[in-house]
C-alpha cells in the first residue's frame, strides 16, 4: 500500500444546540485514510454527518479536534495562510448537489473558465483546458448554451467540467446525484467512474444510493458521526443486519439474497450484481 | 406567462454592430446621446432621424421589434407632448381657449421633443443592447471600468453581481412559477379579486421565493469559495477583448454625425427652436 493522498485522525466537530447549549457531536473521534487514484464511496443516512466530512477536506469549515493531512500538507494546523487554503482547494474539487446553485455564469464554457481563471491561468492555457473538460464530460456541444436550458444530468456534467478544468487530483462529490432522474444519475455516474480510471482523479462520492456505491474500490459507512463499516462494497453490504441498524437499506438483490438465507438457503450473503444473482439462483433452482 | 420576460434587448445577429467590441459600444451610445441633444434645429433634427435609421439598418434589428421597445414609453411621450402643446408659448397664437394657449412653437416643440425620445431609445439600445450579450456587456463594463479600480470602487464585484444576477434571473422565474401552481394546488387564486386582494396573494409566493433565494445564495457563495473564487485580484479572463481598427471606426462614425449636427446647427440656422 501505497502512503495515503488524505489522512484523517481523530477528528471532531460539534456544534452548540441554541436552546439546551448542549455539544452536539456531528463528527466524533472520527480517522479514515484514502488512497491516492482510489475511487471511495462515503454512505450514511441524513444527518450522519458525511457532508460535513467533505467541507471539513476542503476548509470550509474547520474541524474542533483531529488533524486532516492532504498529500504533504497538514491543513488543520494553525498557521495556514490564505494561499495555503487556496492550495488546499485547487487540489481538490467539489461538487454539490443542486446543480443550479454551483453554475456562476450565463454561458456554459464561461462557467467552465471560472475556476481556471479564478487560479491565475493564463488565457490561451484556459481555452484549452475549458475545451478538453467539455470533451471528458461530453457536453462539446452545448458549449455556447445558457446553462438554465439543460437538464439536470448536463448542468451536473457542467459542474464537474468546471471542477476538471482547475486540474485537481481529487474530486469530492457532495450528494451530486441526489437531485437527478434516473437518467441523469447514470449520466453523472458514468462521468465519476470515467475520471476515476481513465484519469486517474481520486473520487470521494457521498451518497445515500446504495447502487452506486457498488462499483466503488471501497465503501465507507458514517453512523452518528462515527465510522461505523469500512471495507470492500461485498465486505460492507454483507452485513445487512447491521447497514439496516444504521438506517441504511442494501441493494435489492443482497436483501434478497440476505431473506433468503434466513430463511434457510444456503447461498452467499455478498451478490450484489443483479446479473450474478440471476445466474446464482438459476443454478439453484433448476 | 413569466416565461414570455425576455431577457435584456438581445437580438442575435452577426453585423457590422455586433461585432463591434463592446467596450466602442458603450462609448459610442454614450457619445450618440451627447449627439441626440446637440441638435438644435429642424434641419439638424432631420438630419439625426436619417443617421439613426442608417444605424438600424446597419444593425439589422427589424424595426419592428425597435418600435416594440418604444412601447412602454408611450404614456410618457403622450404626457410630454400633451404638455408642450399646452404650455409652450411662442409668437404665432393658432387656438385661443381661453384657460389655454395653443401656439405653433408649442406643437414644433412637442414634435421635436417626441422624436428626441424616441431617437434616443432607438438609437442607444440599437447600439448597445440589441447588438451586444449580456455577458458582453457586463465584460465590457467591468473592462471599461478598471481604472476606476485605483480609487477602490468595487468595478469586478459590481460585474459579478451582474453576472450572477443574469444567471439566476431565468432560475428565479421557474421557481416562482413551481411555487405559484404549488399554491394554486392549495387552493390560492391569482386571477381575481381587486388590485389589493391579488396583491395579498401573492405574499405566499413571494416568502418561499425570498427564502430559496437566500439558501441558493449561500449555496453559491460556497461553491465559489471551492472553486478558489477569492476576488478580482489575480484573475485572469479566457475571452480577452480586442479593439480593432474598425471599433475606432465606429467612434469616429458617430463623432462624424456630431460634428455633422453641430455644422447643421452653424450654417443652416433656419427653424430653429
Amino acid at each position: 500500500m501505497s502512503t495515503p493522498f488524505i489522512s484523517v485522525k481523530n477528528l471532531s466537530f460539534t456544534y452548540d444546540d441554541e436552546e439546551t447549549e448542549a455539544k452536539h457531536y456531528v463528527l466524533k473521534n472520527f480517522s479514515v485514510e484514502i488512497e491516492k487514484g482510489s475511487f471511495v464511496c462515503v454512505l450514511g443516512h441524513n444527518g450522519s454527518g458525511k457532508s460535513t466530512l467533505a467541507k471539513l477536506l476542503n476548509m470550509i469549515l474547520t474541524p474542533d479536534e483531529g488533524t486532516i493531512v492532504i498529500g504533504d500538507t497538514e491543513i488543520t494546523r494553525p498557521d495556514m495562510t490564505e494561499d495555503d487554503i487556496f492550495e488546499v482547494r485547487r487540489k481538490i474539487g467539489m461538487v454539490f448537489q443542486n446543480p443550479d446553485n454551483q453554475l456562476v455564469a450565463t454561458i456554459v464554457e464561461e462557467d467552465v473558465a471560472f475556476g481556471p481563471e479564478n487560479l491565475g491561468v493564463p488565457p490561451t492555457e484556459i481555452r484549452r483546458r475549458v475545451d478538453e473538460a467539455l470533451a471528458t464530460v461530453g457536453m462539446t456541444e452545448y458549449a455556447r448554451h445558457a446553462p438554465h436550458r439543460l437538464s439536470g444530468g448536463q448542468k451536473q456534467r457542467v459542474a464537474i467540467a468546471g471542477i476538471i478544468a482547475m486540474l485537481p487530483e481529487c474530486i469530492i462529490f457532495d450528494e451530486s446525484t441526489a437531485m437527478l432522474d434516473p437518467q441523469g444519475r447514470r449520466e453523472v455516474m458514468n462521468t465519476i467512474k470515467m475520471l476515476n480510471r481513465e484519469k486517474g482523479i481520486t473520487v470521494l462520492h457521498i451518497t445515500h444510493n446504495m447502487d452506486e456505491a457498488i462499483d466503488a474500490d471501497r465503501v465507507v459507512v458514517i453512523n452518528e458521526g462515527e465510522l461505523y463499516l469500512d471495507g470492500t462494497p461485498k465486505q460492507v453490504f454483507s452485513q445487512v443486519d447491521k447497514l439496516r441498524t444504521a438506517g441504511l437499506d442494501v441493494p435489492q438483490v443482497t436483501e434478497l439474497f440476505c431473506d433468503l438465507r434466513e430463511a434457510g438457503f444456503s447461498l452467499p450473503a455478498d451478490i450484489l450484481e443483479e446479473e450474478e444473482g440471476a445466474k446464482l439462483l438459476a443454478s439453484v433452482l433448476l | 406567462m413569466l416565461k414570455d420576460i425576455t431577457l435584456g434587448q438581445y437580438f442575435p445577429g452577426n453585423s457590422y454592430l455586433h461585432r463591434r467590441d463592446p467596450r466602442a459600444k458603450i462609448v459610442a451610445s454614450v457619445l450618440y446621446i451627447v449627439v441626440v441633444f446637440l441638435c438644435q434645429n429642424l434641419w439638424s433634427f432631420g438630419f439625426l432621424v436619417m443617421a439613426t435609421l442608417g444605424i438600424v439598418a446597419v444593425s439589422g434589428v427589424p424595426l419592428k421589434i425597435l418600435l416594440k421597445s418604444v412601447k412602454p414609453l408611450i404614456f410618457i411621450l403622450a404626457f410630454t407632448t400633451v404638455y408642450n402643446v399646452f404650455f409652450h408659448t411662442g409668437e404665432t397664437l393658432l387656438v385661443d381657449l381661453g384657460f389655454v394657449d395653443i401656439y405653433l412653437e408649442g406643437i414644433l416643440f412637442a414634435v421635436i421633443m417626441a422624436v428626441r425620445i424616441i431617437c434616443l431609445l432607438v438609437g442607444s439600445s440599437v447600439i448597445l443592447t440589441y447588438t451586444t450579450s449580456p455577458i458582453m456587456l457586463t465584460d465590457g463594463l467591468e473592462r471599461l471600468l478598471s481604472p476606476l479600480k485605483r480609487l477602490h470602487l468595487p468595478v469586478h464585484e459590481f460585474a459579478m453581481m451582474m453576472t450572477i444576477a443574469l444567471r439566476f434571473i431565468p432560475t428565479l422565474i421557474e421557481e416562482t412559477e413551481k411555487i405559484m401552481s404549488a399554491q394554486k394546488a392549495r387552493g390560492a387564486d391569482f386571477s381575481s379579486g381587486g388590485l389589493l386582494k391579488r396583491v395579498k396573494a401573492l405574499i405566499p409566493v413571494l416568502i418561499p421565493l425570498f427564502i430559496s433565494a437566500f439558501r441558493r445564495a449561500s449555496d453559491l457563495a460556497v461553491a465559489m469559495e471551492c472553486r478558489c473564487y477569492r476576488g478580482g485580484e489575480g484573475r485572469t479572463r479566457m475571452t480577452k477583448l480586442t479593439f480593432t481598427l474598425s471599433d475606432g471606426l465606429l467612434l469616429a462614425w458617430i463623432a462624424a454625425m456630431g460634428a455633422a449636427v453641430v455644422l447643421i446647427n452653424l450654417y443652416l440656422p433656419g427653424l430653429s427652436l
